[in-house]
């Protein structure tokens, strides 16, 4: 069985300000066609990066190793036309702001029917007559009229939606959604993302889907893969991400969410800063702020670790951590100060 | 929560700030408006001028020379007893279509040039920035006068000449340009549409850059009015006895020796209002991008 996208050892370097900065470190992962991936991971974590890569967006001068294949292809072979027909046919992008990914000056009618016209050679009115229907499809009110107007005249809801018409257009294989929804209002977000998921449903395209919202990700995605300073440090179902992380750093993320039902007096932050690729200590990536971390951690980068059936991990410590990791106290549990100062300073009142 | 009422609040910011642009693109500001109205008028001279001036510029009586104004000469004649005002006007249209043509050719391929350069990047790209540099080194002058010396001495030759002079002038400015837009995030989500790059760089940077073009290719169009008047001043452009004012100013020059300026001081002081007015429309478009930018 081969994955429509598969991605092995990818290890990615940005010049900046004359140097080579590593943005992503041995990153693995493989989608099935018609499957969601969700990316999950926090600032500078490296998940815009992954798709960039995969889209073949690098800025001049990166350094790229390992391997980026796209149903058997390896996508950093392509060159000239082979790779303008990769791009604009088998992978599409939504971005997250679709203002600045729209050309100002150019009205949404030019926007949605010059792929179309220039790839597929298709006469200018059938792709209007497309470019209608696609924007009806993604329920858009009074497309004839939308065609004709400028970004600036469209809400950034309405927008977004022009970009998912405008990414579904040539019927892709594999669309690349870079937060989709992070710049738009909860309501617009629901509807754009039930869009997504039905043109999804309706041509059987696969998605990797870049958020930082833990909820989305579980709602939408069949696997989730956490990224920390650049690696994947734990991938598994979507659905069990939750309740069974099999990360410190997930489960310091799951328990960082507000619940509706709980009165919570204060969000049990993750102490520090997030940490980049470039800049992460030898060893754990996530070991300074772990606080389950031991001094083995810090000695060496952890290698992905496979917990049965349900995912895998590069934590060393998880055999030994599984299914304890929500728990609020425990065992292991050394580097809880924190909270037990909270416990009391309430006590205090 | 915060995040979502930021981006809201954002989007209102720039929804406002392009409609005010829109509206301040519409203004050239009083300065701007008097010399596109002077520009307008020599320009109107040149082109409509000599359907109505009925005196031959080139008709030779020495008998009338020096003449002051008078009802068949209205602007009176030169050394050679020609007709200052048709002179001037039939000048007008070999003095303003030179520069023209300078700045149509040196805009089109420098345009083309950089946008090219840009598109590809790379070794490429610094190969034109070098070329660039090499032709800046030379004066447009110079060059103008080396080509007359080649292909003797004329208005095509000198056209040329400064047309290849004034072509990194304009490349320079476009390319910074459309390296800024290249890096803009919408050309990213056309890359990965697979839209062509000559598409992209044609239909989508150089119509968010048109302004800065037509800016700058106006002040270019004042300085090659010039430098083509100072080209035929020295005998090296437009060849007698055709008129134009840069000549007309050089075969005036012995005309106030003897005392007679009119000549020598039309054509100069058509030579300035043009360049003049020129200069302050290319300043304002230059600022109305700028803004835009």
């Amino acid at each position: 069985m081969t994955a429509l996208l598969n991605v092995n050892g990818l290890t990615v370097k940005l010049p900046v300000m004359g140097e080579l900065r590593t943005v992503l470190r041995d990153v693995d992962l493989e989608l099935e066609a018609g499957k969601t991936l969700g990316l999950v991971g926090e600032s500078g974590s490296g998940k815009s990066m992954t798709v960039r890569t995969i889209a073949r967006l690098l800025p001049d001068g990166a350094d790229v190793k390992g391997h980026v294949r796209f149903d058997g292809a390896e996508v950093f072979d392509l060159r000239g036309e082979a790779l303008r027909r990769y791009r604009a046919g088998d992978v599409s992008m939504v971005f997250q702001d679709a203002r600045a990914h729209t050309n100002p000056v150019r009205r949404m009618g030019d926007f949605l029917t010059e792929a179309l016209c220039t790839n597929d050679r298709m006469p200018r009115r059938a792709a209007e007559a497309k470019a209608i229907q696609l924007l009806a499809d993604v329920g858009i009110s009074d497309p004839e009229r939308r065609l004709r107007q400028y970004p600036h005249e469209l809400s950034g809801g309405l927008l977004q939606r022009v970009m998912i018409a405008a990414s579904v257009a040539v019927r892709p294989r594999l669309i690349l959604a870079d937060e989709p929804t992070t710049a738009l209002d909860v309501t617009t977000q629901a509807e754009v993302m039930s869009i997504l998921a039905r043109m999804q449903a309706e041509y059987g395209m696969a998605v990797l889907f870049i958020t930082h919202d833990l909820e989305l990700a579980g709602a939408v995605c069949d696997d989730t893969i956490v990224l920390y300073a650049g690696q994947v440090v734990e991938r598994q179902r979507s659905t069990q991400l939750h309740r069974d992380p099999l990360h410190p750093y997930t489960a310091a993320l799951v328990q960082a969410r507000p619940e509706i039902g709980h009165r919570a007096r204060r969000l049990p932050a993750i102490p520090g800063h997030p940490t980049t690729a470039y800049e992460a200590p030898g060893g754990c990536a996530f070991a300074p702020r772990c606080r389950f971390a031991q001094d083995a951690c810090r000695r060496a980068v952890p290698s992905l670790l496979q917990i049965g059936e349900q995912g895998s991990t590069r934590c060393i410590r998880m055999p030994d951590l599984h299914g304890r990791l929500l728990a609020t106290t425990g065992a292991g549990d050394e580097a809880s100060d924190h909270q037990r100062a909270d416990a009391a300073e309430e006590a205090t009142r | 929560m915060t995040a979502v009422a930021d981006n809201v609040e954002v989007e209102a910011r720039i929804i406002a700030r392009t409609a005010r642009r829109l509206r301040h693109a519409g203004s050239l500001g009083v300065s701007g408006w008097i010399a596109l109205g002077a520009f307008a008028a020599v320009v109107l001279i040149a082109a409509i001028g000599p359907l109505l001036v009925t005196t031959d510029p080139n008709a030779v009586s020495l008998s009338e020379a020096f003449q002051g104004p008078s009802a068949v000469h209205p602007l009176g004649t030169d050394a050679s007893g020609r007709d200052l005002l048709a002179r001037l006007v039939f000048g007008g249209r070999t003095a303003l279509i030179g520069p023209f043509l300078v700045v149509l050719c040196s805009t089109i391929l420098g345009t083309a040039l950089a946008l090219t350069a840009v598109w590809f990047g790379g070794w490429f790209d610094q190969m034109v920035v070098r070329v660039i540099d090499a032709i800046f080194a030379f004066p447009g002058l110079l060059l103008a006068i080396l080509a007359t010396a080649l292909f003797g001495a004329g208005l095509p030759a000198a056209i040329a000449a400064l047309s290849i002079a004034y072509l990194p002038y304009i490349a320079r400015i476009v390319r910074s340009a459309a390296l800024r837009e290249r890096n803009l995030p919408y050309v990213a989500a056309l890359r990965v549409q697979g839209v062509h790059g000559a598409w992209i760089s044609l239909r989508h940077i150089l119509p968010n850059i048109a302004g800065l073009i037509v800016a700058n290719a106006t002040l270019a169009f004042g300085f090659a009015l010039m430098d083509l008047a100072g080209l035929s001043f020295i005998g090296l452009g437009v060849q007698p006895p055709t008129a134009d004012w840069g000549a007309m100013v050089g075969t005036g020059m012995g005309g106030i020796l003897q005392g007679h300026p009119a000549e020598a001081l039309y054509a100069s002081a058509l030579i300035v209002i043009t360049v003049a007015a020129v200069n302050v429309i290319g300043d304002r478009l230059n600022e109305r991008s700028e803004v835009r930018a």
